[in-house]
């Protein structure tokens, strides 16, 4: 047991989750600290958004707690926990056109009383972080006339407007080119560094390597490997993890992870 | 990247509201304007002092007999009805998260027809056909709920469907009766169906209803927004989606059925009026909900006014009417906003 002043920001207490009558995890035990960078790493299908969403506090486990700032999602006041721990979903379904500025303001939802409207300060926290993902300039823009890669960096800008605590992230880096894939990570370990938390999916194993601090492997039946990410990340365990071989190329000091 | 960009607009959301504003402020006089139209009009006129007069109390002769006993209560119930059906359309697009969702959509008015028919066929009197397309109402959506319960991502797509079914045999039902329906009843049912305004008896129901829905839905209004914008993203902020969307079905039915009730299943506003509004400012739920209110009270006062003047004698059911302004205007503006 570390004894921590501040409670880990996201704990999992012997959680096991299924889906369907598959099993995405059992009895998995980690901690996140504030500065920590999670990355959540498996094959297609072995449940990596749905171990997110339960982390997230949107989903029952199968048995189990997750802890947000050392208490479980129930004894937070109702609406609490939107102002501490931010999901950014694998998509955003856009079924009504909205403007840009619009779509940010949402991540304002939880600082708001019931009759209230978004202040110019609201705004503001909205046109920066627009600024902060390329997107000035992109205000009364149109969402449907968006890219992909725009629409994702307006998503991240919206999580960015909810100013969490704890950053929960689906597949981060889709439909980004390599510029702004890198621009993204680096934003959210300028995050990590001033004392929030991360914890996000990713499928690409060097930046995974790259960013993260601790990994957690899942094997797609079940089983999990956690651990600092030096540890967990190695050829033999990622070759079975993913049912492909891979071979590390050592350069410098980092290593390189490619498929055989 | 973004070095060429011009400054940006100090704020653009308070902007793009202030319009919002003016279209609110602009659909209260069209509002106004409609009642005088619809106190004024028909086949004796009134005019302007004499319809002042009326309406403020004064003693009258025959033209404030007319506009208080007639014309003000059927003026009412189609504005009030108007109202209810655009709001209602509102909340289904929201809840089912399809622009092209009505009130109609999970069976409510083949329900109220059913019972509303049936009654006809009985040849019960005209509040008896009311407490039939009530009961029929509500017991369409209880029956659609009840089947299409259940909780994850395909409660939508299973809603809907259950929706279609129920009012596809309802509409199985209907045709049975009319075609049972002796000669002289037919003529009644055929104008219940279409929707008609000439034969309210009530209209404050559905105006206190109006207001109460209106009351009931604004402070909801973001929640909304956020449920439009999918399930995951409305509960990572915050949002009790369950409890939102039971309120929200549940007061989209029962507005509906009191409008249905009211004037017959008016067909059009519903699915129209809610989408030319999220045209013209956007589709933010707390300036949506009451432009659309008021839209639709102003098409369905002013048709039922066009209804029973256009070719009077003759009084034309005025669901015709809002189906025949709709459908154009609609086609019109859908053409100018490609996507």
């Amino acid at each position: 047991m570390k004894m921590d002043v501040r409670p880990p920001i996201l704990g999992a207490d012997r959680l096991s989750v299924e889906i369907g009558r598959h099993s995405v995890c059992r009895e998995l035990d980690f901690t996140l600290q504030p500065g920590d960078t999670l990355v959540i790493l498996g094959r297609n299908g072995a449940g990596k958004s749905t171990l997110l969403h339960t982390l997230a506090g949107l989903r029952e486990p199968l048995g189990g707690a997750v802890l947000l700032a050392g208490q479980p999602y129930g004894a937070w006041p109702r609406g609490h926990e939107a102002c501490l721990r931010g999901l950014l979903a694998q998509s955003q379904p856009d079924f009504f056109s909205a403007t840009v500025l619009e779509t940010a303001l949402v991540g304002r939802h939880p600082y708001l009383g019931r009759w209230d409207w978004e202040s110019p300060e609201d705004e503001a926290i909205a046109l920066d972080a627009l600024a902060q993902m390329g997107l000035e300039g992109f205000a009364e823009r149109q969402v449907p006339t968006l890219s992909g890669g725009e629409r994702q960096r307006l998503a991240i800008a919206a999580l960015l407007v909810q100013q969490p605590r704890l950053y929960l992230l689906d597949e981060p880096l889709s439909h980004l080119d390599l510029h702004h894939e890198i621009a993204v990570l680096e934003h959210f370990r300028g995050l990590a560094a001033s004392g929030s938390g991360v914890a996000m999916v990713l499928h690409d194993i060097n930046l995974a390597a790259r960013y993260a601090s601790h990994v957690l492997l899942l094997d797609g039946e079940g089983g999990h490997v956690f651990g600092p990410a030096r540890k967990v990340l190695t050829v033999e365990r990622l070759s079975a993890a993913f049912g492909h071989p891979l071979r590390a190329v050592i350069d410098g000091d980092s290593t390189l992870f490619v498929p055989v | 990247m973004a070095s060429t960009q011009p400054a940006i607009p100090l704020t653009p959301y308070r902007r793009s509201h202030g319009r919002a504003r003016r279209v609110l402020a602009g659909l209260v006089l069209a509002a106004l304007a409609a009642f005088a139209w619809s106190l004024s009009a028909g086949a004796l006129p009134v005019s302007g002092s004499d319809l002042l007069n009326a309406i403020t109390g004064g003693a009258g002769g025959m033209e404030t007999d007319i506009v208080r006993t007639l014309r003000l209560p059927r003026a009412t119930a189609a504005f009030a009805c108007g109202g209810l059906l655009a709001l209602a359309g509102a909340l289904m697009q929201v809840l089912l998260r399809n622009p092209l969702a009505d009130p109609y959509v999970l069976g409510i008015s083949g329900g109220a027809a059913v019972g509303a028919l049936g009654a006809i066929l009985a040849g019960a009197a005209s509040g008896w056909i009311d407490a039939g397309a009530f009961v029929g109402a509500l017991g369409a959506t209880l029956l659609v709920f009840g089947l299409a319960r259940g909780d994850g991502s395909w409660t939508q797509t299973r809603l809907l469907l259950t929706g279609v079914i129920v009012a596809a045999g309802c509409g199985a039902a209907v045709a049975l009766m009319l075609s049972l329906a002796p000669e002289g009843r037919v003529k009644g049912m055929l104008f219940w169906l279409m929707g008609d305004a000439s034969s309210v008896s009530q209209p404050w129901p559905a105006l206190v209803l109006l207001l109460m829905g209106l009351v009931i839905a604004l402070p909801f209004a973001r929640e909304l927004n956020l449920l439009a914008r999918g399930e995951i993203t409305a509960r990572a902020l915050g949002v009790r989606v369950g409890r939102l969307r039971a309120l929200v079905y549940g007061l989209g039915a029962l507005l509906t059925a009191v409008a249905v009730t009211t004037v017959g299943s008016v067909g059009f506003v519903g699915l129209i009026v809610p989408h030319l509004v999220r045209l013209a400012i956007g589709n933010d739920q707390r300036l949506l909900l009451p432009a659309a209110t008021l839209a639709g009270g102003v098409l369905l006062c002013a048709a039922d006014t066009a209804a029973r003047t256009v070719v009077a004698p003759i009084q034309l059911p005025v669901g015709v009417l809002t189906a025949l302004i709709g459908v154009p205007v609609f086609l019109f503006l859908l053409a100018r906003h490609p996507r």
